[in-house]
């Protein structure tokens, strides 16, 4: 009942082999360019070189209005993004999972991928076929809210300022909705049958004992789909960038941190790339995610109680 | 022996042939050109590089094209490395200006021909001053109106020359109800701000005049010149079909071309396009003004030149290639080969594509200016340029009042252009 005798661990190098490929390729396409980014965002470009700024372009951010203003539309319309999607990506997702684990459901696999399917196409795709339907020139969108009699409520959704964001958000969340769809489903189908059948002893049956036992069970899974779509939407950039285009109209009522920052940093149109200032609203980025996820990590994943089968 | 011999004369031929390609090389000289327009690579090849290498014996060209989307990026890492060509296209205003700035380019003052632009034509490449231009101005292109000829026929309505008359021919043909009266969308901003505001503008602030008050600071965004153009672009909105919040770029062509909208407000680079997709006449108009016989304004934008790299070992060749580009006969070729990219120079060149023709006629009929937020206006932060497309977008939706929109704008550019201030 010795442990393992010490030679052993001398052998142990080839640990460093195999994780060497994986840290080096990560830390030179991630970490040393975010580390970088960090940098960047404390400096200001003067005479074709760069010179040390402090918190200088963070102050601009937040104080000029030039950039500002921008940066809080961005930020609420960041926002109001992740909300739709929590609000409605992750309830419809349970929702799906739930129906899929039916032990009766015919067609099963076939709904499966069928939900999931979008979430493979890249977002090009995605925002062609979707700028497509909603197009009120050639769209079928029109035309099958006219065989149930509902033509006079289309609108150029994409086009409205009101209904822009509203519009992209609902298109991300059809996307997306395959991903916590999965998860749960997962989660859902390892609860042990001795837990359910217990419950049906009990007379939960049904949509209570979804309520009662399961929807408890996959509390872990749910709080992690909640950090990916947070990271996840924090992040978001292509779907607006194919959908509304840099500009993210109209009038910026699409305007997320993402293409805030693709603007800022590459520049757009007449407008030349300013790599400073972009590092500081990349370095926003990283802070906001940064804080959402340590928030989830304190509050809740701590505080999350793992049952044990 | 006759072996010997044999191998002598085969020595002999092969040194005579190194001999002849050396001298040949010698008299050679082989100019790369570097451009982003890769869809012109085989005018350059079939028509533009044989007439130039007919009349300059001892020079050759190569046309070496980059992608437009990786050519500023690619030129620049180029002329770092000291790879690149020795002729290079240049894009208009602060791109090429950088790269004189960075001593890149050379001065092009001194070629023969550069002197007969007009100076409207040389702004896209010359210093803030104009005192030195640096790439010689090759084609611009025009904006106006393209219409349905058909349909203008049948509905009685003549090409309009004042706004009223613009108007008027709009409301007829929106009550007639076949057609959708102008095919603009608003949902990629740039149309509003290309062919709605610089269209119409120019008849507004003067053309040059008023572009140049603004950039001197005589002018404000806020004077009427500049805001009225935005006044009359929202009275577009009820001719510019359903959804038109929607509509894309794309959808806009297709319903011109597909005859389903009787007005297009264009640019003459759509003349190629258009051409090989509609089956029916066009003409062109361009923008109304106010009263009959008002001097007309049209919005000329220069689009490319070309330059010569400034470390180039081909220099003097170099020089002979840009002053034969400064001449009419380039001038005739390039733009019947492309029509509605036109050439920038004072002498006029005969076009057998009719469309592009009535376009060309805009510059005899009319003054020519470039977009106003093109040169210098769009330096800083906000951009002017972005800014416009916002406003005419907004303008047209009804979101924002036109004065408002121009108040915002004189804002944001005096928030960093001095003068403006």
């Amino acid at each position: 009942m010795t442990p393992d005798p010490s030679p052993a661990r001398a052998r142990r190098w080839h640990i460093l082999v195999f994780l060497a490929p994986a840290v080096l390729i990560y830390s030179a396409l991630m970490i040393i360019p975010l580390i970088d980014t960090l940098r960047l965002s404390f400096f200001t470009p003067q005479d074709g070189g760069q010179t040390f700024a402090g918190f200088q372009n963070f102050i601009t951010l937040f104080t000029d209005p030039r950039w500002s203003v921008s940066f809080w539309n961005a930020l609420k319309n960041n926002l109001i993004f992740f909300l739709i999607h929590m609000a409605i990506q992750n309830p419809v997702g349970i929702a799906l999972a739930a129906i899929l684990s039916v032990p009766k459901l015919a067609g099963r696999a076939f709904y499966r991928t069928a939900f999931f399917l979008p979430t493979m196409l890249s977002f090009v795709i995605v925002g062609f076929v979707w700028k497509l339907i909603l197009s009120p020139i050639w769209g079928v969108a029109p035309t099958l809210m006219g065989f149930v009699g509902l033509k006079s409520l289309f609108g150029p959704w994409l086009g409205q300022e009101s209904t822009a964001l509203l519009t992209v958000s609902l298109i991300s969340v059809w996307q997306f909705v395959g991903i916590p769809m999965m998860l749960i489903y997962a989660a859902l189908i390892a609860i042990p049958d001795e837990v359910v059948e217990a419950a049906e002893m009990d007379g939960l049956t049904g949509f209570r004992q979804f309520w009662k036992i399961k929807l408890p069970l996959i509390l872990p899974t749910l709080g992690i789909v909640s950090i990916l779509t947070f990271v996840g939407n924090f992040n978001a950039f292509d779907l607006i960038y194919t959908m509304q285009g840099a500009l993210a109209g109209p009038n910026f009522s699409t305007d997320l941190l993402g293409t805030y920052l693709y603007r800022t940093f590459f520049g757009f149109q007449l407008q030349l790339g300013n790599p400073t200032m972009g590092a500081t609203i990349a370095t926003m980025m990283f802070l906001i995610i940064l804080c959402g996820v340590m928030a989830y990590l304190f509050f809740i994943q701590r505080r999350m109680r793992r049952y044990q089968f | 022996m006759v072996k010997t011999s044999f191998r002598t004369a085969a020595l002999a031929s092969v040194g005579l042939a190194i001999l002849a390609g050396g001298a040949a090389r010698a008299a050679d000289t082989t100019l790369i050109i570097e451009s982003w327009r890769s869809d012109d690579l085989p005018i350059w090849q079939d028509k533009i590089i044989p007439a130039f290498e007919k009349s300059h014996p001892g020079i050759k060209l190569k046309f070496q094209p980059t992608p437009p989307t990786e050519y500023n990026a690619a030129l620049n890492s180029k002329l770092d490395a000291g790879t690149a060509g020795d002729i290079i296209a240049c894009r208009p205003f602060d791109a090429s200006l950088t790269l004189f700035q960075k001593g890149n380019l050379a001065a092009v003052n001194d070629i023969p021909g550069v002197d007969k632009f007009s100076a409207v034509a040389k702004s896209g490449w010359s210093t803030d001053d104009g005192k030195s231009t640096f790439c010689v101005p090759v084609a611009s292109v025009i904006h106006g109106f393209i219409y349905n000829k058909d349909a203008f026929t049948k509905l009685g309505i003549k090409p309009p020359k004042t706004e009223e008359e613009f108007f008027a021919a709009l409301e007829k043909i929106k009550r007639d109800g076949t057609y959708i009266p102008m095919a603009m969308g608003t949902k990629e901003q740039w149309e509003a701000a290309t062919m709605g505001y610089q269209n119409i503008g120019p008849n507004y602030w003067k053309g040059e005049d008023g572009r140049l008050a603004l950039i001197r600071g005589k002018q404000k965004l806020t004077d009427a010149e500049w805001v009225d153009p935005y006044k009359t672009l929202a009275k577009w909105a009820p001719y510019l079909g359903d959804g038109f919040k929607a509509q894309t770029y794309a959808d806009s062509q297709n319903l011109f071309t597909l005859g389903r909208a009787a007005i297009y407000p264009a640019g003459s680079w759509e003349v190629s396009g258009f051409n090989a997709q509609a089956n029916f006449k066009m003409g062109v108009f361009f923008p109304p003004v106010k009263k009959a016989g008002d001097e007309c304004y049209i919005s000329d934008h220069v689009d490319i030149a070309l330059g010569m790299n400034a470390k180039s070992k081909n220099a003097d060749a170099a020089k002979k290639f840009l002053a034969w580009v400064a001449s009419p006969e380039f001038a005739s070729i390039y733009s019947n080969e492309l029509p509605g990219f036109f050439s920038l120079q004072s002498t006029a060149v005969d076009l057998k594509d009719p469309l592009a023709n009535e376009f060309l006629f805009g510059r005899q009929q009319c003054k020519s200016t470039i977009r106003s937020t093109y040169q210098i206006l769009s330096r800083g932060t906000p951009n002017l340029e972005n800014e416009t497309w916002g406003a005419s977008v907004n303008v047209i939706n009804g979101t924002e009042t036109p004065d408002a929109a121009a108040k915002r704008l004189q804002t944001g550019l005096a928030s960093w252009y001095k003068p403006a201030q």
